[in-house]
């Protein structure tokens, strides 16, 4: 078994003295696994840090084995590492990708928007709102993307003023009634509306949390979502 | 006689424990110490029979020593009013190799990692914290890997010490010495242009 792929680190443990396990999010192999030898030398481990883009060829004898592979550097994402809330944003990442995709299923196109964001982190002032909509991207590629065209009550497409927290549907002012206190407000940005502000930002991340909770409860088994996204809700409140 | 020969592979299997030391290269270490067994295999076994009973992590810092207070912590000339944070007692030790930084150290024994569950209590951060009040220290310098993780924890750090009124400072980071540009990659020659200075 033999291929070669274009992805993004997601993790790397030593194995042994030399070698190193690491954990790629790949373009059409998805979350896949693998060992690089010499993987933990002075040469390599400096390559293979969370967020960098490697060219990766892996080999092994049968498909079900972990496999060996071979590694190259496209891009380094290293100018994230003086900015906190960048790098925040960067381990959220590869901690949700962790989590939530299961092994060896590709998802292109969360990978482009992963490539995107990553991209995003150290150009782009406003990349919040970015990984706000990828949360969501993660969502759909989950089986669980909200819909936000219409009111899941009255069937309107204007005046869309909460999610349902059972359904994940839009649910306008009219529409809620006396529910209105028991649904998530929606937030402009999550509808790619207008700037995010903190405020915005919280509201949406509460929203998909809320959702990303639910759908990996049987994978978290109990746990909360990963410590990372939590640290950078923290720092967001903050700004 | 089978026992003495049991003996041996048993000292060559727990030397093939030892990094960077594989089962053929703890044979030929433990064939080198049999052949020189008055000069070098009975002090070496003493010392660490000794350093087994006597070695554990200073009190203060979590460096390795031999009293429950290292003798940096114990040397009054190194209360200089500034503590190194280091990740591990290596990086402690090549500090000192150094011999330019004068203050006391303080061991977290890991980085925060999100995958590996390892949070601010599997470290020495809340006991930094505590210290860095207790002692009045006016700087912290985070001497952490320029790794994801050690960046990471530095962040947080800086975030924990946010109250204190110490000053907090990382190492630099950009282009080491003898190094040539053409090797490096992009993110390590874009933080040595941010970190830049007038000569």
């Amino acid at each position: 078994m033999e291929w070669r792929d274009e992805g993004v680190l997601l993790s790397m443990r030593t194995h042994g003295e030399s070698a190193a396990i690491i954990e790629v999010f790949t373009a059409a192999h998805g979350r896949h696994s693998g060992v690089v030898r010499g993987g933990a030398s002075r040469k390599v481990a400096p390559i293979l840090q969370p967020g960098a883009q490697l060219a990766v060829e892996w080999r092994a004898r049968l498909d079900d084995h972990i496999g060996t592979y071979t590694v190259e550097p496209l891009r380094s994402r290293a100018g994230v590492l003086g900015d906190r809330l960048a790098l925040a944003g960067l381990n959220a990442v590869c901690a949700l990708i962790h989590v939530a995709l299961p092994e060896r299923e590709p998802h292109a196109a969360l990978w482009q928007a992963t490539v995107g964001l990553l991209d995003a982190l150290q150009s782009v002032p406003d990349w919040p709102a970015d990984y706000l909509r990828w949360e969501m991207r993660l969502l759909e590629e989950l089986g669980f993307g909200l819909d936000l065209t219409r009111c899941a009550v009255t069937g309107a497409r204007d005046g869309l003023d909460f999610v349902s927290p059972r359904t994940g549907r839009a649910v306008s002012r009219a529409g809620a009634g006396d529910w209105a206190d028991r649904l998530f407000p929606l937030p402009a940005c999550l509808m790619g509306q207008g700037p995010a502000d903190p405020r915005q930002m919280a509201e949406g991340l509460a929203i998909t949390g809320h959702f990303l909770n639910r759908e990996l409860a049987p994978v978290l088994g109990g746990r909360p979502l990963p410590e990372a996204r939590a640290r950078l809700i923290d720092l967001l409140a903050r700004l | 006689m089978a026992d003495a020969a049991r003996d041996i592979e048993d000292l060559i299997e727990l030397m093939s424990r030892l990094p960077g030391l594989g089962p053929r290269s703890a044979r030929r270490a433990v064939l080198s110490l049999l052949k020189k067994r008055g000069p070098l295999m009975a002090p070496l076994a003493q010392a660490m029979a000794h350093v087994a009973l006597t070695a554990r992590d200073c009190a203060t810092c979590g460096n390795i020593g031999t009293e429950d207070t290292c003798p940096i912590c114990a040397d009054p000339a190194r209360a200089t009013g500034e503590i190194c944070v280091v990740e591990d007692v290596a990086d402690l030790w090549a500090m000192e190799r150094t011999a330019m930084f004068k203050g006391r150290y303080h061991v977290l024994g890991g980085t925060l990692s999100a995958l590996d569950a390892v949070g601010p209590d599997e470290l020495r951060i809340p006991q930094l914290v505590r210290r860095v009040a207790a002692e009045g220290v006016r700087e912290v310098i985070l001497a952490l890997n320029a790794t994801v993780d050690g960046q990471t924890t530095a962040h947080y750090i800086a975030d924990a010490l946010g109250g204190t009124g110490a000053k907090v400072t990382t190492l630099a980071q950009g282009v080491p010495i003898g190094g040539e540009l053409d090797y490096l990659d992009d993110g390590t020659i874009g933080a040595a242009l941010r970190a830049r200075r007038s000569v």
